[in-house]
């Protein structure tokens, strides 16, 4: 199979659904000559000219309107979001309209829109672009959250996201976007809501995303040479959420930490142990469920103190030595 | 001029010459030739933080504002101490044409502990509340609504200054812009709205991203007076953010300058200017607002070669002092990572 970067996997989806279907198009800020700020859609105005990229004032609150408008009468919108942070000067449009308008209409209405939004700290971009905010979205009945770690679960899942009939936040790391993988060159999908095993084994469930993924299979790696067994999984889509995969792993390994770097309090860790723990999977828990998350701070600027702010391969494998020798 | 992409008369005078212009506006020779280095000052440690970033000294983004001196000092040198202000992410030199302490600012791009945000906020973030300096900001358009309020408190704390807002023309076509200008308009908020027009927002050419410009019109429609000036003439900025910020100071309610000039360097670090062209560039390169002023003052016999060179090296030390004291500050304690989040 061909590796691909993160980057050109999202790419390759929007391309291939808009090639797919003419009711996709993308929205959104500089996506045009320069390519996206990450540069993700370097390349697409070429091909599809300025009617389907459509290059927008900086106007969070009406991309995303806008985008619901035209969702609504059966466009598919795909709109960017240069920095996940700027979502929240769209709340409006993607809360009290976008995500209610089929509940509301009794059904009637449809909003198959996707909004992709880079997330995460580690450029030095400080408080104001560094936020992993999907909790917040997952608060939201009616819309859906993806959250991929991979460039093969990047195209599959971005290509059911375009697909699907809801709202559905697209959250991309930033840095993962030059990370490789292989991805095949025939059409596929992956559906929402499934969650994958990114590594087998048999003393502890971790259960992370996005570039925590990565940093919880180095912790592995590390941990393996002293004989702890660890289960990695990535939830892939955080709404919905794939209860039954976690609780399945858990109740092989019989303990769990749930690792992201959004902020602790009130975080998705406690969701996903809630739904654990609401499973019968808590019968065969041999140590308390922990979670390591993000310190409930804004994002600073000092490289160390950066990384200070959110969970490292070091504060993971100490974390998971803990929890399997009983230290909790 | 060369063409601007936004056809319209400036409000500001400049037939005159130097002297007589700054006679009228009440500006000594003193004040010309702070005005001069102030903008050499800007220029210089510009240069220096986007040396310093190449040699990976300062990392994270920085938006550089070369260029556009012009507009920083004729506002700056306008404005009190005593006045609030919200600046925004191209806002180096804004900063530093306020009074800024160039050693406190550099060891915040090193995101040092001595840095006007303590090492947290960085050059996009940096603020210098003590002295009414409100803050950078990361979001665009991110002071527009924070001047209704400030605007609004000096009126009930009955303060005699203003708040000064600056913003791109990228921000103007945040809606939020006509939120706050209605609110300044009905409550006639002592607001001076500073648009900063150097024609892109990232990589949009302001004209193909606004209904209609100059954005002048928006504020008109509310009610405020729009002023619209060459932001390369350092004098016509002067003279009409002097009107302006007087309207605001004598409680006739909010104004609005948009102030027209152009940026050199790309929008930020990861730009490659695709959407311009070297030539674009270079012709405005040759209306440069420094270039400019220092022509007009040594035919006018204020300054001389020799007091030029000699600016030049004063500045340059003062930036040589500001990075070694910036690089001689400890960083912050990563163990202190969770301070400052409440109050
Ligand atoms: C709400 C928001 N949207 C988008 C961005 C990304 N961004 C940063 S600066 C910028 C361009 C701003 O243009 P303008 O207001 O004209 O200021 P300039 O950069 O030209 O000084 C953009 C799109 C942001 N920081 N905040």
């Amino acid at each position: 199979m061909p590796e691909i970067t993160y980057r050109q996997a999202v790419k390759d989806a929007m391309v291939e659904e808009m090639r797919r279907d003419e009711r996709v198009f993308l929205i959104g800020e500089d996506i045009g000559t320069y390519g996206g700020a990450f540069g993700v859609s370097a390349g697409m105005l070429e091909e599809f000219g300025p009617e389907r990229i459509v290059e927008t004032p900086i106007s969070e609150d009406a991309i995303v309107g806008a985008a619901a408008g035209a969702a609504m009468i059966g466009m598919r919108p795909i709109a960017e979001i240069m920095f996940m942070d700027f979502i929240l000067l769209a709340m409006e449009p993607l809360v009290n309209q976008a995500a209610k308008a089929r509940y509301m209409f009794g059904g009637k209405a449809t909003v198959p829109m996707v909004i992709r939004m880079p997330s995460g700290s580690g450029t030095g971009a400080a408080a104001q672009h560094s936020q992993s905010l999907e909790t917040i979205l997952m608060h939201i009945p009616g819309i859906k959250v993806v959250a991929p770690s991979t460039p093969y679960d990047v195209k599959g899942l971005l290509i059911s996201s375009i697909r699907d009939l809801n709202p559905v936040c697209f959250v991309e790391h930033k840095l993962l976007y030059k990370e490789k993988g292989e991805v095949p060159d025939e059409e596929y999908t992956i559906p929402l809501g499934v969650a994958d095993i990114k590594r087998e084994g048999s003393d502890i469930t971790v259960v992370s995303s996005g570039i925590m993924v990565h940093k919880s299979l180095k912790a592995s790696e590390i941990l393996a040479d002293e004989g702890i067994s660890v289960e990695v999984v990535d939830p892939r889509t955080l709404k919905p959420l794939d209860v039954d995969t976690i609780s399945k792993s858990v109740k092989k390994t019989g303990r769990m930490l749930v690792v992201h770097e959004a902020v602790k309090t009130a975080g998705w860790a406690g969701e996903i142990m809630a739904s654990i723990s609401e499973t019968p999977a808590w019968d065969y828990l041999d140590a308390p469920m922990r979670r390591l998350a993000g310190k409930d701070v804004p994002i600073p600027y000092n490289p160390k103190l950066e990384a200070a702010a959110v969970p490292q391969v070091d504060d993971i494998v100490q974390e998971i030595r803990a929890i399997v020798h009983n230290k909790y | 001029m060369p063409p601007t992409k936004v056809d319209a008369k400036f409000d500001n005078e400049k037939t005159e010459d130097v002297l007589t212009r700054a006679e009228k506006l009440s500006l000594s020779k003193k004040d010309l030739v702070e005005m001069y280095r102030t903008m050499i000052k800007i220029r210089l440690f510009e240069e220096m933080a986007d040396k310093l970033y190449a040699l990976g000294k300062v990392h994270g983004t920085m938006h550089l504002s070369a260029g556009q001196e012009g507009v920083a000092v004729g506002t700056g040198t306008v404005m009190h101490d005593t006045d609030y202000l919200l600046n925004h992410h191209r806002g180096h030199g804004h900063f530093i044409a306020s009074g800024a302490d160039i050693d406190k600012m550099m060891a915040e791009f090193l995101g040092r502990e001595t840095g006007y945000c303590k090492g947290r906020g960085g050059s996009m973030h940096i603020a210098d509340v003590d002295a009414n300096n409100l803050g950078a900001n990361g979001i665009v358009g991110g002071g527009i609504h924070l001047a209704a309020g400030v605007g609004l408190a000096i009126k009930m704390k009955e303060e005699d200054n203003v708040v000064l807002v600056i913003f791109g023309d990228g921000a103007a076509n945040q809606g939020i812009l006509h939120e706050s200008f209605n609110m300044a308009a009905i409550w006639d908020l002592p607001v001076v709205y500073l648009c900063e027009n150097n024609q892109y927002g990232m990589s949009a050419a302001v004209t193909r991203v606004s209904s209609k410009v100059p954005f002048k019109g928006r504020a008109e429609a509310h009610g405020i007076p729009g002023y619209f000036v060459d932001g390369n003439d350092v004098l016509g900025v002067y003279e009409i953010m002097k009107n302006a910020a007087e309207h605001a100071r004598s409680r006739k309610g909010p104004v609005f300058v948009e102030a027209m000039t152009y940026r050199y360097f790309g929008h930020s670090k990861s730009d490659r200017n695709l959407y311009r062209t070297k030539e674009e560039i270079q012709a405005w390169k040759e209306e440069d607002p420094i270039g400019r002023f220092e022509t007009l003052l040594l035919d006018a016999k204020v300054i001389t070669d020799a007091d030029i060179d000699e600016i030049y090296q004063e500045m340059n030390q003062a930036i040589d002092e500001a990075v070694s004291f910036a690089e001689n500050s400890p960083e912050p304690d990563p163990s202190d990572v969770t301070e400052f989040v409440y109050a």
